[in-house]
């Protein structure tokens, strides 16, 4: 499979190319779009829940609380709902020629990619503009992106397989994705959560993420090792179980999607 | 010699029960419910056809292997096996060197990217490299013939320009075995030339290909090996010449030439003029091979009168096969009335100008009545008419079943404008 994987390589990255080609045609504001987003959540999220709501966000500067949260976050669910939904957006490939299937939910994850480094930099100003010590826990932000693209990644495809033959997956997701939001520490940070509750987070494997993210370009939020390193391990497993049910169901592809 | 194809016992098995195919979670949910245990109940049930059925053959290097067949043969779901779309549910392909398989002109063409986006990534799908493609792109839009319009999103495209910068494309790949289906029926004329020359090229080349299509002299121009398939097998194998001919010869002995009505089916009546055959025939009146969507066909009904009879109508139904009544047309209908037939054997021809349907099987049933209605001979089941793939509308692209019922003479109008590059 990698051997296969490697031959086709340009087209994996052909792929992604047209996804990111695609995404932005016929757009006035083009890749603006990746950091229009990502901005204008994080105004809303700063009114409503930090002025208004009040939500506490660990005495860092709340552009950055949100953002360094939301651009994980946004990479995360597009990819969802890309991978999640390129299998059957792309059927007329899947009945008229061969190459390896993973590649479509591959190339989605890939696609996220650019607007994730885009909004990345839009993150750095912020924290040059609010004269934020940027260290070497910062480099922790591109490392995290690998767990973070694993764990998309993995469920994508494996909802993608899935949404071959069952279609309700179409409908799941963004509502999924939506509740998901929520028990995530987006809005708030894993600190106003109770102690004694905290554990359960733990086994939503975005709340190590993103606390990771958050603390490499704010490292006085803190960071959970533990909680970071049980996230971690979940990404891996999910992005092995999720090519494991891509492959075992892939033969049919063709013939039911 | 070594083989660039073998393919050993393959057959593949579709359900075609509605329930497995695109079934919702909640459908399967209640199937689960039903049957927690998940004891598999017999597959081998009505629900499933068997596409291929047994095939074995091999293909040596550098050979032009043409597969001829009726619809539903099993040809597509062979091209698929073979270039690994669709997996065999038994027997065992092996395919040796670099295939490109060519099932539709310009795969993977995305209507919001331009000529030149679009000819990078179809090459890419197809198994090209980036740098073959930039290598060969100037010959590859050169061969399309759109070089103005090579920065133009392709949704600006007629569609036969479509076509032309995706056979170009396919033209320029360079694999050491090539699977193309009914490919060279694209386009105009002067590019369809063109095609068969590219085709042509690929004879003495060393390089095998296997070719699929309705175009049987195509197949025997270009072809030096034919596979005639019929119900999922092998049912001969040899000289296009040969092979095509006994191809013919199979539609005159069987639905052309005619149909014995004599025995071997259900019929009511009372027998005193009884149908005897049914042939296909050409305007001429000569026998007919196959027939296609768009095609003008003569139906000759032969009689056998044992008495003589009054107030006679010939009668047939057309259905689909899902039982629907399509038309329904006698002698009576048209107002040609048969006061008395006389005693002995005779025919009467029912012509068609245009059989405007889409390829398919369709049933039909003949009916005989005399004086008072009463019925002479009534024949319901049993009968049916091919009608192969043809591109009608004259643009390179063939009628689908897909596309319905029956398709009506027709013609698109489309304002100067839109021609027009924006």
């Amino acid at each position: 499979m990698l051997k296969e994987l490697w031959d086709y390589r340009e087209l994996f990255f052909f792929m992604a190319w047209r996804d990111i080609k695609l995404r932005y045609k016929q757009t006035v504001l083009g890749v603006l779009w990746a950091l229009i987003q990502p901005f204008f959540t994080m105004v809303v999220f700063s009114v409503i829940f930090g002025q208004m709501a009040n939500i506490s966000s660990g005495g860092i500067p709340r552009p950055v609380f949100y953002l360094s949260a939301l651009i994980p976050w946004i990479y995360f669910s597009s990819t969802l709902s890309s991978a999640g939904l390129s299998l059957v957006s792309n059927s007329t490939l899947l009945t008229k020629i061969y190459f390896p299937r993973i590649i479509l939910p591959g190339s989605a994850a890939l696609g996220g990619l650019l607007d994730f480094g885009i909004a990345s930099a839009m993150l750095i100003g912020f924290l040059v503009y609010f004269g934020m010590p940027m260290g070497v826990e910062l480099l922790l932000w591109p490392v995290l992106v690998i767990p973070l693209a694993m764990l998309a990644f993995g469920i994508g495809a494996f909802l993608a397989a899935l949404n071959v033959k069952y279609r309700d997956v179409k409908y799941a997701i963004p509502f999924g994705i939506q509740l998901w939001l929520f028990i995530s520490p987006v809005i708030y940070p894993v600190s106003v959560v109770p102690e004694s509750y905290r554990w359960l987070l733990a086994f939503n494997p975005m709340t190590g993420l993103i606390e990771g993210f958050r603390y490499a370009v704010a490292p006085s939020a803190g960071l959970d090792l533990g909680i970071l390193a049980i996230s971690v391990g979940i990404s891996v497993s999910v992005f092995i179980l999720g090519i494991v049910y891509f492959k075992r169901t892939e033969r049919a592809f063709a013939d039911i999607v | 010699m070594t083989y660039a194809i073998e393919i050993h016992d393959l057959a593949k098995r579709y359900n075609i029960g509605t329930q497995n195919q695109l079934g919702s979670l909640r459908e399967h949910l209640v199937d689960f419910a039903k049957n927690p245990f998940g004891i598999r109940q017999s597959k081998e049930g009505k629900d499933s056809i068997w596409a291929l059925n047994g095939l074995s053959f091999s293909a040596q290097e550098g050979e032009v292997v043409g597969i001829v067949g009726r619809n539903g043969a099993g040809k597509s779901t062979l091209l698929k096996v073979l270039s690994r779309i669709t997996y065999p549910t038994r027997g065992a392909v092996t395919v040796r060197g670099r295939v490109a398989a060519l099932l539709e002109v310009g795969t993977g063409f995305h209507e919001e990217l331009t000529g030149r986006e679009n000819v990078y990534l179809n090459g890419s799908i197809l198994g090209m490299r980036k740098r073959e493609v930039d290598m060969q792109f100037d010959k590859i839009v050169a061969f399309s013939g759109i070089e103005k319009f090579i920065d133009t999103p392709i949704k600006r495209y007629s569609s036969g320009m479509r076509l032309r910068l995706g056979f170009a494309v396919a033209a320029h790949l360079n694999p050491d075995v090539l699977i193309v289906d009914e490919v060279l029926a694209v386009g105009d004329a002067e590019f369809q030339k063109k095609c068969v020359t590219a085709m042509e090229g690929l004879r003495g080349t060393g390089r095998t290909v296997l070719f699929v299509s309705h175009n049987l002299a195509a197949v025997e121009h270009l072809c030096s090996r034919a596979i005639w398939i019929d119900g999922g097998k092998i049912r001969q194998d040899g000289e296009p010449t040969d092979v095509i001919k006994a191809y013919m010869g199979q539609y005159a002995g069987g639905q052309s030439s005619g149909t014995d009505l004599e025995e071997g089916l259900h019929r009511t009546g009372n027998g005193d003029v009884r149908f005897t055959r049914i042939e296909y025939l050409n305007m001429d009146g000569t026998p007919r091979g196959i027939t296609r969507s768009g095609d003008d066909l003569v139906i000759r009904l032969h009689y056998r009168a044992d008495k003589a009879a009054r107030d006679v109508n010939f009668g047939i139904l057309l259905y689909t096969q899902m039982g629907t009544l399509l038309t329904w047309t006698s002698n009576w209908h048209h107002g040609k009335l048969i006061p008395s037939l006389p005693p002995g054997d005779g025919y009467v021809d029912l012509e068609i100008d245009s059989l405007n349907l889409v390829p398919g099987t369709y049933a039909f049933s003949l009916w005989l009545t005399g004086e008072d209605q009463k019925v002479l001979d009534k024949i319901e089941t049993g009968l049916s008419l091919e009608v192969e793939v043809s591109d009608v509308y004259n643009c390179g692209r063939v009628l689908e079943s897909k596309w319905g019922t029956i398709y009506f003479p027709q013609r698109w109008k489309i304002p100067e404008f839109a021609h027009q590059n924006p």
